[in-house]
């Protein structure tokens, strides 16, 4: 099936364009998160695409249905997308039914529809509380079986879990992923935390100067990003200039293989640098960051130069202390910068 | 679009009667020393009400809203309740009793005393729904509770306060009982003998025209000094602010707060009494008293549906776009507001008789002149309640499936409703209170408690007067009470 498909979308606020040009694909029942720094255009691609926001250049197709371009201008209310805000954004004066209710016709609500879905969201029962009674996890779920009610062919997600604390939203975005597969719609969901991208999409859409600097998997995305901007943007990393030949590169890590040739940049993943006692890298430790399930050893090399490495379990030194480092896995090499 | 074109009628009519003699006779009028005399004296008084108006009405907003004032809900009430005193009853009990106030003192303390209300209504409103983190921040930052609200809660509050206050200026440009009673010779008396001292409407309209511009200048000057609107910038659950202890402040905080309610409402209630006292022996005529409130009560709320009807597309218009024509049609909302009522009703008497005499001298007529002359007390309402409904949610509802006039009736409207039905008690009351355009519009057989005090105070019977007076306080009382009442459940998020 075809769901999403934006070609050379242009569009903007003034005479500024904040999207120039941006394509993006995402086939029918698939969760696709667009990743980018704060202010990149992401709510405004979610806002053209809702129909909120005109689309300057460019064509916008769901299910193989114009929606936008070639002189065609779907009203939002007829292009069967469903929201969820920031924050959720729930009607003040209505109660959580009546927010779910709000897009459904007559039938649908005695037809046992809102019920159904605020068990999808697992808030059964909750019906008769008003938006100020809930929390903000709660609030989300709703906003969330409310976008669902109508059966929109689309969900768009602007931020759903930003506002939320750390334990809540993993619990929230394991939910909405399954909630998204049993309705089978399509989704797109947008966010500045690279962990939630890589970690509930299928698809990632790194966004960048206004249009996509790389489509794929969060396997793709992380392990071979398409440049350096992505390949920083996307995870933690540890970079070294230094030339490439015969798939070997040169770094003060020692000799690894790499893919490309000539002079440019390398970089290693802070999960790929190992402390141990043995033999390797000699480096001194100067900090230790602990986050609980890993921590981030901060090392000075003993020939000169920084880097850092993630640790898993217990950390086996502190601040101080000589240590050895290997690295496991290949490099990433991107030639000329 | 619509509505604003209506409110526009009474300014053709000035136009086309201005010019009816040529330009030249619009020159001389204009030039005339008198003119300009006039034009000053009212710009003084309406600048010097209006600063005592932001003063007063600033101060005992954060009095009642953020002090540890005592019985704050009662003081509250009782000094909303000045605005049902009609300019004409409280002048004449202020003359009556102190004759020595007559000229610019007894119509700047009348006027004052009567309008603070307007800045104080949606500078308390304000002040409620404003972020008290900032205010938190301020005081953690080393500032004085003083400083911080020089600092921070007054500029919170400025476009608030600025709003109010152009209601009270346009007020006083407009208003004829107090500076008629008071013979202070402001703009509106000069209209006035202007048009009593010959048949020729014309140098009245003329006048009428200046009163226009002098409208349109002060509503743009407004948006000027509005500023940008105070938008909560951080995230998450508004709280409501801690109440700040007045300590040694306690003291002149409640005998300023108790003088001003004895000046504003105890004066004008006294003095009623005392007369009805006098008038009791005489008898009262109950059946013209329950006429009479009836014909108020009735000619008010079709006023106050109608003003409100008609001020919600300019309200969401003026709260959602931006740009000139939007900026046209709100100020095109206001120009009838420096009206006097009298110019008001002579423009829709010759207005009617030329173009509907079906509708001349008709219920319908009369509640048209009253949403032409009070349309802005009811856009500045729907204004504030639309924008305080995020867009956020209109684009929600879109997104359901419902178009552009379905989201407006199911979401905005609702989420601004509190502010609309404060501005239609708002109306409410102030028709009860109009007297010029009424003794014009009326029909015949209608008679409301504003022009029967009218006809008795004409002939000095003050004791007779007296009782419509008091029924007219307590009928223009109970929506200034839903005003206060709007005021402490304003509850949305």
């Amino acid at each position: 099936m075809t769901g999403l498909t934006v070609k050379g979308m242009v569009a903007g606020y003034g005479a500024d364009p904040v999207l120039r040009g941006l394509d993006l694909a995402v086939p029918d029942g698939g969760l696709a998160a667009v990743l980018g720094p704060s202010g990149c255009g992401k709510t405004t691609l979610l806002r053209v695409i809702a129909g909120l926001h005109p689309l300057w250049e460019g064509r916008i197709e769901l299910d193989g249905r114009v929606l936008a371009g070639d002189g065609v201008h779907v009203q939002p209310e007829r292009r069967g997308i469903g929201i969820v805000p920031q924050e959720g954004a729930l009607f003040p004066h209505l109660s959580v039914a009546g927010n779910v209710a709000f897009g459904l016709s007559r039938e649908q609500r005695r037809n046992g529809r809102v019920d159904e879905l605020l068990e999808l969201v697992g808030l059964a029962g909750f019906g008769r509380r008003m938006p100020a009674e809930l929390s903000g996890g709660q609030q989300q779920r709703v906003s969330l079986a409310r976008a669902l009610a109508p059966g929109p062919a689309m969900v768009l997600l602007d931020e759903p879990f930003s506002s939320l604390d750390a334990g809540l939203r993993d619990a929230l975005r394991a939910d909405v992923r399954a909630v998204l597969r049993a309705t089978g719609a399509t989704a797109l969901l947008v966010t500045h935390d690279q962990e939630e991208a890589l970690g509930v999409a299928d698809l990632v859409a790194v966004l960048r100067d206004g249009v996509v600097a790389q489509l794929g998997t969060p396997q793709q995305v992380y392990g071979t990003p398409a440049d350096l901007g992505v390949a920083l943007f996307v995870g933690e990393a540890v970079t070294f200039p230094g030339s490439c030949r015969d798939g070997i590169v040169d770094t003060p890590l020692g000799r690894l293989p790499a893919n490309g040739r000539g002079s440019g940049t390398v970089l290693v993943r802070p999960e790929q640098i190992h402390l141990n006692g043995g033999s390797g890298i000699a480096a001194t430790v100067t900090d230790v960051l602990f986050h609980g399930h890993d921590a981030t050893v901060l090392l000075r090399l003993a020939g000169g130069g920084a880097v850092r490495s993630r640790v898993q379990g217990p950390v086996p030194a502190r601040p101080g202390d000589d240590v050895t480092l290997t690295v496991r896995g290949p490099a990433l090499f991107f030639p000329g910068a | 679009m619509l509505s604003a074109a209506a409110a526009l009628i009474p300014l053709g009519y000035l136009a086309v009667r201005s010019f009816e003699h040529g330009a030249g006779t619009v020159w001389r009028v204009l030039w005339r020393d008198r003119t300009v005399e006039l034009a000053a004296r009212s710009l003084a008084l309406a600048g010097a009400v209006t600063a005592a108006c932001l003063v007063l009405g600033v101060l005992a907003a954060w009095l009642v809203v953020r002090s540890d004032l005592p019985a704050r809900r009662p003081v509250a009430v009782l000094l909303v309740l000045p605005l049902a005193v009609p300019s004409y009853v409280s002048g004449f009990t202020w003359i009556a009793e102190w004759p020595v106030l007559a000229g610019f003192s007894g119509a700047f303390l009348v006027l004052t005393l009567v309008s603070f209300p307007y800045v104080l209504l949606p500078v308390a409103a304000a002040l409620r729904a404003a972020d008290p983190g900032v205010e938190e921040v301020a005081r953690s930052l080393g500032k004085t509770s003083w400083q911080t609200f020089l600092v921070v809660t007054l500029r919170q509050v400025r476009p608030a306060a600025t709003a109010g206050g152009l209601l009270v200026a346009l007020y006083v440009l407009s208003d004829f009982g107090a500076v008629s009673l008071m013979r202070y010779e402001a703009f509106t008396m000069g209209i006035y003998t202007s048009y009593r001292a010959t048949f020729d409407r014309t140098p009245a309209a003329i006048l009428g025209c200046v009163l226009v511009v002098l409208a349109i200048a002060l509503t743009i000057g407004e948006r000027r000094a509005r500023g940008a609107a105070a938008v909560r910038s951080s995230r998450g659950a508004p709280r409501t602010a801690a109440v700040v202890p007045l300590r040694r402040a306690r003291i002149p905080a409640v005998l300023g707060v108790l003088g001003l309610i004895t000046v504003s409402l105890g004066v004008p209630v006294y003095s009623l009494v005392r007369w009805l006292v006098i008038g009791s022996s005489a008898g009262i005529d109950m059946a013209g008293l329950v006429s009479a409130a009836t014909g108020t009560v009735t000619v008010s709320a079709l006023g106050a549906l109608l003003t409100v009807l008609m001020a919600i597309p300019i309200g969401i218009l003026a709260a959602r776009h931006r740009g000139p024509v939007v900026r046209g049609v709100e100020l095109a909302s206001f120009a009838g507001h420096a009206l006097p009522g009298i110019t008001i009703g002579l423009a829709l008497v010759f207005f009617g008789i030329r173009l509907a005499p079906a509708l001349y001298q008709t219920t319908p007529m009369l509640a048209f002149a009253y949403a032409v002359l009070f349309l802005p007390l009811a856009v500045g309402a729907v204004r504030t309640g639309v924008s305080n409904a995020p867009p956020v949610l209109e684009d929600v509802s879109r997104s359901l499936g419902k178009g552009r006039a379905a989201t407006q009736l199911l979401v905005t409207l609702p989420l601004a409703a509190p502010s609309i039905v404060a501005g239609a008690a708002l109306v409410f009351l102030t028709c009860a209170k109009e007297l010029p355009a009424t003794l014009l519009l009326r029909p015949t057989e209608v008679d409301t408690l504003a022009t029967e005090l009218w006809s008795k105070t004409e002939g000095a019977a003050f004791a007779a007067a007296a009782p419509y007076a008091a029924v007219l306080l307590v009928v223009a009382a109970l929506p200034a009470l839903l005003l206060d009442r709007f005021l402490h459940t304003r509850g949305l998020p």
